[in-house]
C-alpha cells in the first residue's frame, strides 16, 4: 500500500491509499488559486526539468501536464511521437537514455504499450515517472481528476470548501461506470481511486467489453442499466476505443448506443443531482448524445480543466518530495 | 584418432544404472565395465559421483541462421548446446527465409557439420510456414529431415494440417505441432487471467493451445500418422495426449523448462524476458507440466531454445518478440524439477536423451543419414555421444556467462543444482570440467 507520492514516481492506482489519494486532492485544490492569479505561476519546481514524453496522440492530457509543469516554473522537454519505438527505429530505451543524459527530474510518459512507465521506471531508477496513460493498464491522473472534480462539485452545493472535506463526500456515493471496461486504462484507475475514497462502485457493459476477471474487481456488474442509471450519484462513461479496434467487440456502433449508450431518452429519467463524467475525446452520439454532453450535470469541462492543477499536484508531490511547503 | 576414458562414474542404461568405465576409442563407445585398460595416452576424465548417460538431445532450437545471425548462429548455438550436455539439436525451421526447400535445409546441414554438435534439421510442413501449400516434405525427408513443423506458429487450417499428416505418413517423418490457434491467441502477450487483466495486457487464454491439441488428436486418429506435441503448457493439453497415448494413437509430448519453472506471476513486472509463446501459464498449470516429468505423460523434455537480440527484448512487453533462451540451463532445469540430486537418472535420460532421440529418429538403429547415433544404451559399439553430469553441483545462472550471442534467459542470477561436467560428441571431448574445451 502507497501512503504518500512523495518522491515517488505514480504508476499506478492500484494500491495507493485514501490518504495518499487525499493528499493528492487537498495538494491540488491549493493550486486552483493559482490558477485565478494574473500570474499564474509558482516557484515551487523552478530549475527542476521535466520531460513530457507522449509516445501515443494525445492533446487534453499533454497540454496539461506541460502546463501544469511550466505553471510550477520547471523546464519542460517535449518530445511527442505519434508512433510506436519499434517503426521510429529507436528504441524507448535509447530514446529515455539520450533524454535522460540532458539532466532530468521527472518523465510523464504516454505510451501505447501497457507497462511501458514502469518499464521506463527501470531504465532510469533515479527519475521520478509519472504515467501519463499506458496502454490497457492505467491512467492515474486521470482517476485523481475525476475524483477531484466530483469532490469540488459535490463540496460546493453543500457550501463546504473541498479540501475541508477529506474523503466524506465520497463515503457511500454511488458511481456508475459505463462501458468499454475492458480496453479502458481510465476504468481501472477510477475504480481503484473510487473504491480507495469509500464509494460503492458498478460497472456496465456488454459482454463482451468486461474483463474476464471482472468478478475480482471491487464492483458489481450491473444487471439492468436503465435501473442502475437511477441508482447512480455519477455516472463516469467511457469512450468506445474504436480505435483499437473494439467496434468488432459490439455488433454494431448502433446496437452499443441502443443498449449502453446514454441516449437523450435514457438521459430524462436520471435524477437531476446525479453527475455526468467523460474523460475524453466524446464519441458524440456513440456512448453519450451530444445534447445529453452539453447539460448542466455534465462536468466534462470541469474534468478537463481540473487537470491542470491535479497534474501540478503529483509533478510537484512526487519532484519535490518530502519538501511540504506549497507555493 | 583420440580415445578418452570415463573412469568410475554411474553409467545410466535405459533399465539401470552401474558404476563403470566407458572407453571410447575413434568415436565408438569401446567398451564399459570396471577399471578397464586404456590405451596409452588416453585422455582420463574422471566422473566419480556423476552421471554417465548418452549425449542429451533437444528437440526444439532455434539457431537463427540464416536470417537473424545477430541472435545466434548455428556455431554459437552449437557451443550452448554443448555446454548444456546436448550433443544432438534439432533446428527449427523458423529462419528467414523459412526452411522450406532442400537448398536451405542443405545450407543449414553443411554448416552444422562444422559445429560443435550434431544439427539436425526440422523442414516446414507447408511453404514459407504459412499454413497453405505443403512444403516438399519427400525431398527433405530423402535428405535425411525426419521431423517437420511451422514452429512459431501451428497449422491453422484443419484440412492443410489433415493433409499433411496423410502426406508424411507413407515418408516415415513425424509431424509436430506448435499448438496454438491463431484467432484466440490473436495479439495476446502473456496467459490470458486476472494478472493479464490486471496489467492492460492482452492474453493468450490456455483454451488457445487445447483447442488445437483437441483438433490434432482428432486428425491423428482421422490419419493414423504420427504427431509430436511441441511445447504442452496446460494440464488439459497434457491429459489430452494423455489419454490419446492410452488409446494406442501414436502421439508424442514435450515440454519446455520455462513452463514447468516459472508461472505468470513472473510477467508482473512488464519484464519481457518472460515473455514466450505458448506463455508462462497459471501455477496449477505448471504444477501439471512439472508432474508430467515424473508421471509420464511427457516423453521429451525440449528447451524452445529461442535467442532474441537484446535491444527487442527491451521494447515494451506487447511489442517485444516471444521466446528465451534454453540450452545451457535446461539439464539443470529438469534435474531440479525431477527432485535435485535425488532424481532418477533414468528418467533424467529419458526425457533429455533417449525420449527426444527417439522422436527425432537420431538413434543409431533409425541409421540416420547424416548423423552418428544419439540417445543409445552407452554400450559398446555405439557412437560415442556422451554426456558427464555431476547432479549435485550447485552454481548460479549469469546471463554473461552464455554461449549464444544472445541474453534473453530468464533465469540471470538463478541457483541451479546439476551441471555438465564433460560433453563428448562422436568421440571429441567438446566440453570438459565444465569448460569448452
Amino acid at each position: 500500500m502507497i501512503d504518500s507520492i512523495r518522491g515517488q514516481s505514480l504508476l499506478s492506482l492500484h494500491d495507493v491509499s485514501r490518504e495518499a489519494l487525499v493528499e493528492v486532492l487537498d495538494t491540488a485544490e491549493s493550486f486552483v488559486e493559482v490558477h485565478q492569479r494574473t500570474i499564474k505561476k509558482v516557484p515551487a519546481l523552478k530549475g527542476r526539468v521535466v520531460a513530457s514524453l507522449f509516445f501515443e496522440e494525445s492533446t487534453r492530457t499533454r497540454l496539461s501536464f506541460e502546463t501544469a509543469a511550466k505553471r510550477l516554473s520547471a523546464d519542460v522537454l517535449s518530445l511527442a511521437v505519434a508512433s510506436s519505438s519499434v517503426k521510429k527505429g529507436e528504441s524507448l530505451r535509447d530514446t529515455i537514455a539520450t533524454i535522460d543524459a540532458l539532466g532530468l527530474d521527472a518523465v510523464v510518459l504516454r505510451h501505447r504499450s501497457s507497462g511501458a512507465a514502469e518499464q521506463v521506471s527501470r531504465f532510469v531508477p533515479h527519475v521520478r515517472v509519472i504515467n501519463a496513460g499506458d496502454g490497457l493498464h492505467q491512467h492515474p491522473t486521470q482517476g485523481l481528476l475525476d475524483a477531484f472534480t466530483v469532490r469540488q462539485v459535490l463540496a460546493e452545493r453543500r457550501g463546504l470548501t473541498a479540501s475541508e472535506t477529506g474523503a466524506t463526500l465520497f463515503d457511500g456515493l454511488r458511481v456508475l461506470i459505463v462501458g468499454d471496461i475492458v480496453h479502458s486504462r481510465v476504468a481501472r484507475s477510477d475504480v481503484d481511486a473510487y473504491v480507495a475514497l469509500g464509494a460503492q462502485v458498478r460497472v456496465a457493459a456488454p459482454g463482451t467489453l468486461l474483463p474476464i476477471d471482472i468478478e475480482t474487481w471491487p464492483v458489481e456488474v450491473v444487471e439492468d442499466f436503465d435501473e442502475a442509471l437511477v441508482w447512480a450519484d455519477v455516472i463516469g462513461l467511457l469512450r468506445l476505443q474504436n480505435e483499437r479496434g473494439t467496434g468488432s467487440f459490439v455488433p454494431s456502433l448502433r446496437e452499443f448506443t441502443t443498449t449502453f449508450g446514454l441516449t437523450a431518452a435514457r438521459a430524462r429519467r436520471l435524477r437531476p443531482e446525479t453527475l455526468i463524467m467523460h474523460p475524453g475525446p466524446i464519441n458524440r452520439g456513440v456512448e453519450l448524445d451530444s445534447v445529453v454532453a452539453d447539460l448542466p450535470a455534465a462536468i466534462i469541462e470541469r474534468q478537463v480543466s481540473n487537470g491542470v492543477p491535479i497534474r501540478m499536484a503529483v509533478l510537484y508531490l512526487t519532484v519535490a518530495g518530502a519538501n511540504r511547503e506549497v507555493a | 584418432m583420440e580415445s578418452v576414458v570415463i573412469r568410475n562414474g554411474a553409467v545410466v542404461g535405459p533399465h539401470a544404472v552401474t558404476i563403470a568405465d566407458v572407453l571410447v576409442v575413434d568415436g565408438v563407445i569401446a567398451a564399459v565395465g570396471e577399471r578397464l585398460d586404456a590405451p596409452q595416452g588416453s585422455r582420463e576424465i574422471d566422473a566419480t559421483g556423476c552421471w554417465v548417460g548418452p549425449g542429451l538431445v533437444d528437440l526444439h532450437t532455434h539457431l537463427r541462421e540464416p536470417g537473424r545471425e545477430s541472435a545466434e548462429t548455428i556455431e554459437s548455438g552449437a557451443r550452448a548446446a554443448a555446454m548444456g550436455g546436448y550433443t544432438a539439436v534439432v533446428a527449427m525451421p523458423n529462419t528467414e527465409p523459412a526452411l522450406d526447400n532442400v537448398a536451405l535445409a542443405t545450407y543449414v546441414l553443411d554448416q552444422g557439420s562444422r559445429a560443435l554438435v550434431d544439427v539436425a534439421v526440422a523442414g516446414a510442413i507447408t511453404q514459407g510456414r504459412l499454413g497453405e501449400r505443403l512444403a516438399p516434405m519427400g525431398e527433405l525427408a530423402a535428405l535425411g529431415v525426419r521431423l517437420f513443423t511451422d514452429d512459431g506458429a501451428g497449422v491453422q487450417d484443419a484440412a492443410v494440417m489433415r493433409r499433411a499428416l496423410s502426406y508424411a505418413r507413407p515418408l516415415g517423418v513425424r509431424l509436430a505441432q506448435h499448438c496454438e490457434d491463431a484467432h484466440l491467441a490473436g495479439d495476446g502477450s502473456m496467459n490470458e487471467g486476472a494478472l493479464s487483466s490486471h496489467l492492460g495486457l492482452i492474453g493468450r487464454p490456455a483454451a488457445a493451445e487445447e483447442i488445437m491439441v483437441a483438433r490434432d488428436v482428432e486428425l491423428v486418429r482421422l490419419t493414423g500418422s504420427p504427431l509430436h506435441f511441441l511445447h504442452l503448457s496446460t494440464a488439459r493439453s497434457l491429459a489430452m495426449v494423455g489419454a490419446a497415448r492410452d488409446e494406442g494413437l501414436p502421439v508424442t509430448a514435450e515440454v519446455a523448462p520455462h513452463h514447468f519453472t516459472l508461472d505468470e506471476s513472473a510477467c508482473a513486472t512488464y519484464d519481457a524476458h518472460f515473455k514466450v509463446n505458448p506463455p508462462l501459464r497459471s501455477v496449477s498449470d505448471v504444477a501439471a507440466v512439472r508432474s508430467s516429468l515424473v508421471n509420464g505423460l511427457a516423453d521429451a523434455v525440449a528447451t524452445d531454445h529461442a535467442p532474441h537480440a537484446a535491444e527487442l527484448k527491451d521494447l515494451p512487453f506487447d511489442e517485444a518478440p516471444a521466446g528465451m533462451l534454453g540450452l545451457e540451463h535446461a539439464a539443470s532445469l529438469t534435474l531440479e524439477a525431477l527432485g535435485g540430486p535425488q532424481a532418477d537418472p533414468i528418467r533424467f535420460f529419458a526425457l533429455l536423451s533417449r525420449g527426444p532421440a527417439r522422436i527425432a529418429q537420431l538413434r543409431r538403429e533409425d541409421a540416420p543419414v547424416r548423423h552418428s547415433g544419439h540417445g543409445g544404451a552407452v554400450a559398446a559399439g555405439e557412437d560415442a555421444n556422451l554426456v558427464v553430469f555431476d547432479p549435485v553441483e550447485r552454481w548460479v545462472a549469469h546471463r554473461d556467462r552464455l554461449q549464444s550471442f544472445a541474453y534473453n534467459t530468464p533465469y540471470d542470477g538463478r541457483a541451479l543444482v546439476g551441471r555438465v561436467r564433460a560433453t563428448i560428441v562422436r568421440g571429441s571431448v567438446v566440453v570438459a570440467d565444465g569448460e569448452l574445451a
